[in-house]
């Protein structure tokens, strides 16, 4: 579960939008190297674009994985644009909204936001955490099997892992995978 | 919508598909060579131009898939005569003379210009 970076899906809507949610935690040992103290500055964690592009990646995977039944092996093939306005910091979470704008058998593009809760600018006793949009995020994914090259992988899926499969059962998300 | 109105919106999808500029964009533009398109980038291509144009263009169609690999197509380093054929037949919007004039493997990319998917796209609209 190392490389899982979204902790529950809260919405599918199958070939439609998947909701997801991070919470950032200073426990996350790339907080510790991103960024280490210099002689100049204290250490300073942010989670980097990389990763918040990753969690993107993965809650929009699992869209357009499941609208196959899991049966296409989906690869990110394409970051077609990326735009982050502000650094994750440990305490907040993260919200991934994904929703599939095509999808054909050789793979689909996807669009998404990115909304982030901040206790610390946006909790009051009277209202929840306020979500503020810090960026939006599309993709291209590509079904690997359909590759134009001919280029033969193994059968297993290698793609959907173990890992994604107990995300899926932990967000209560039916699936056949 | 005219030839030039086809191409406008052509050359914004490819700015932004393929992070080139604007000028780099004249007709005789190949897509793989001039404009650095790698396969994913005919997918997203295609996306774009269903989305923008409303059409829906089926795997291969843009462009045949698989002829480079396919002895039948390709012997020595150059495209057979069935190949050629099977280009013409399956790729109306494609301008052959280059290829039929030096049918060298490497040469089929060439066909695929910026002229070649304002073709396309006319012929789509027209069937529409």
């Amino acid at each position: 579960m190392r490389w899982m970076w979204i902790d529950r899906v809260l919405e599918l809507v199958p070939k439609e939008r998947l909701v997801a949610i991070k919470h950032v935690s200073m426990a996350e040992d790339h907080l510790h190297d991103h960024f280490a103290a210099t002689d100049v500055r204290d250490q300073l964690p942010l989670m980097p674009m990389s990763l918040v592009v990753e969690g993107m990646a993965q809650s929009a995977g699992i869209l357009v994985g499941h609208a196959n039944d899991f049966k296409e092996k989906v690869v990110l093939a394409k970051v077609a644009k990326a735009q982050l306005r502000k650094d994750p910091t440990p305490g907040c979470t993260l919200r991934y909204t994904a929703t599939i704008d095509r999808f054909t058998e050789n793979g689909a593009s996807t669009s998404g936001v990115i909304d982030l809760f901040d206790p610390t600018t946006s909790y009051s006793d009277d209202a929840p955490a306020q979500a503020e949009r810090i960026g939006e995020i599309d993709l291209i994914f590509s079904h690997l099997d359909r590759n134009s090259a001919g280029t033969q992988y193994p059968k297993e899926n290698f793609v959907f892992s173990d890992s994604f499969r107990t995300i899926l059962r932990t967000s209560g998300i039916e699936s056949a995978f | 919508m005219t030839r030039d109105e086809i191409l406008n919106t052509i050359s914004e999808i490819l700015v932004d598909a393929l992070a080139v500029d604007d000028d780099e964009i004249t007709p005789s533009a190949t897509l793989i060579g001039d404009l650095g398109a790698e396969s994913i980038d005919i997918l997203d291509i295609t996306f774009k131009l269903e989305q923008e144009f409303g059409f829906k263009i089926a795997q291969g169609e843009l462009f045949p898939e698989g002829i480079t690999q396919d002895p039948e197509y390709v012997q020595d380093g150059l495209v057979t005569a069935k190949g050629l054929e099977m280009l013409k037949e399956r790729g109306p919007h494609f301008d052959m003379a280059t290829l039929e004039a030096d049918p060298s493997v490497e040469n089929v990319r060439k066909i695929f210009t910026v002229e070649a998917l304002v073709n396309f796209c006319e012929q789509k609209l027209q069937a529409a």
